[in-house]
């Protein structure tokens, strides 16, 4: 896996394997995640779809929370996100 | 015996059933196989048409008819209501206590909309989901003297793609007809970064929506009604106020099917192929329709295109030959009309591997979705389109 920009200290705490999944299911599992863990926790989602490394890191900025990196699979984009609130 | 059991009489399970059942003509007047369809009311509702009474004089009992008239006559029907699923002994349980085995099952079972599961959704806002439901919001439309109409979805996926956006459409036109645009705003509400998950159609309606001035929000996730203050909030931080809140309701996959392990929770959307149709890695069971988790829209005319493969294949399976590799191979294919509002629609035609290209909208279009919402009883159900 190829980190394009991450903070390699931060591991995750949950990891949504939406790959085979096709937009908006990447962002609206990550979506589900977030109302359900706790703050402070870190998910990955990995996706297929080359639209999620673009569309992912968009919806965190405009809801707040930090992006910990994007790094490149085999086939996939992992995009892991810090909730701050 | 070889019997084929569908549960769900909406377009999918009817089409289905009456499909096989004609290839399966002489097993099933010989004893060989059974087609049976199971459907909770015995009435089949066109879905569609709810939009229409609401925007379109629409009459609730033409959006009915009985299933057993769409039905084939070698097609069985069983009114009663699916409790539980058993794979181990292949067996159906029914709410009436009755049990039904069968070789080959097909799950047509629909999609469930879940208002109250959005605190304060029952008295603050509207939908067009039932057809009470599009009546309430008649009325609504009718008492509203001008403000702010917020216009929102509480959840992917969910019914017809489209709606939302056609209902932004038509409430707009509705108001510059009724001397009420000026005194009005009109906010569409979308939970991902465009107006429409298909990029294509975005571009498509991304300009309406700035011509007819309505504002588009993204990334707009719904999270909670507040009633005392008239703001609908969202996951992202957003607050938006309103006068008339229309809110595409949460969707899920039947309840039983999560239960009887064929269906993953929360969602209860069945795993379903994107090519065969087949459940899981099961070589006998077949879904359709909206109960699929396949990336596609949730409509009418996707079961209608998938009826047929599971048709061929369920046909194929009884009489011990291969499916045919064409009419057994599902495309992706969905051909769906889309309301632009003062009297013009465009058409939304594609498969897994094309996109929609809309065609600019025109009253073509329009009169296209309106003739065949009136045809639909004598075309689709018996497979004549």
């Amino acid at each position: 896996m190829t980190a394009i920009g991450s903070d390699s200290t931060v591991a995750p705490t949950r990891v949504i394997d939406a790959r085979g999944s096709y937009c908006p299911g990447p962002l609206m599992e990550l979506i589900r995640a977030i109302r359900e863990e706790e703050v402070g926790s870190v998910i990955a989602v990995r996706s297929s779809d080359r639209g999620s490394r673009i569309d992912i890191p968009k919806w965190i900025e405009k809801a707040g929370h930090r992006l910990v990196g994007v790094a490149e699979g085999d086939g996939y984009d992992e995009i892991v996100v810090e909730k701050l609130h | 015996m070889e019997r084929i059991v569908i549960v769900g009489g909406g377009v999918g399970g009817t089409l289905a059933a009456n499909l096989v059942s004609r290839k399966l003509k002489r097993e099933i007047d010989t004893g060989q196989a059974t087609v049976t369809v199971i459907d909770k009311l015995g009435n089949h509702v066109y879905q569609p048409g709810f939009m229409y009474i609401t925007f379109g004089h629409e009459r609730e009992e033409k959006l009915s008819r009985p299933e057993r008239s769409l039905l084939d006559e070698r097609v069985q029907l069983v009114v009663d209501e699916v409790e539980s699923i058993d794979e181990e002994s292949s067996t159906v349980h029914l709410a009436s206590g009755k049990e039904l085995g069968y070789e080959h099952l097909v799950l047509a079972t629909g999609a469930r909309i879940l208002p109250e599961a959005i605190e304060h959704f029952d008295t603050e806002a509207h939908h067009f989901y039932t057809a009470a439901a599009a009546r309430k919001l008649r009325k609504a439309l009718d008492a509203f003297k001008g403000g702010q109409i917020v216009i929102a979805i509480a959840g992917m996926p969910y019914k017809c793609p489209p709606a939302p956006l056609e209902v932004s459409f038509l409430i707009e036109a509705e108001l510059r007809k009724r001397g009420l645009r000026k005194k009005s705003d009109v906010h569409f509400c979308s939970p991902i970064g465009r107006a429409f998950t298909i990029e294509s159609v975005s571009e498509m309606a991304t300009p309406v929506l700035e011509e007819k001035g309505i504002e588009l929000h993204t990334f707009f996730n719904v999270e909670a009604i507040d009633a005392e203050r008239k703001v609908v909030q969202s996951l992202e931080g957003e607050e938006l106020p309103y006068d008339l809140l229309i809110l595409v309701p949460p969707h899920r996959g039947q309840q039983f099917l999560i239960d009887s392990g064929f269906a993953p929770a929360p969602g209860g959307w069945l795993p379903t192929d994107h090519h065969t149709l087949q459940v899981g890695e099961r070589p006998n069971v077949y879904a359709l329709g909206d109960a699929t988790d396949l990336p596609l829209s949730k409509a009418g005319s996707t079961a209608h295109f998938e009826a047929p493969i599971v048709a061929e294949r369920l046909a194929a399976a009884v009489t011990g030959r291969k499916p045919d590799v064409k009419k057994g191979n599902y495309t992706g294919r969905v051909m769906c009309f889309f309301e632009i509002g003062d009297g013009k629609g465009t058409l939304l035609r594609f498969d897994y591997d094309h996109p929609p290209q809309p065609p600019k909208p025109n009253r073509v279009w329009h009169l296209g979705k309106i003739l065949f919402n009136k045809t639909y009883w004598h075309t689709v159900p018996r497979g004549r389109v």
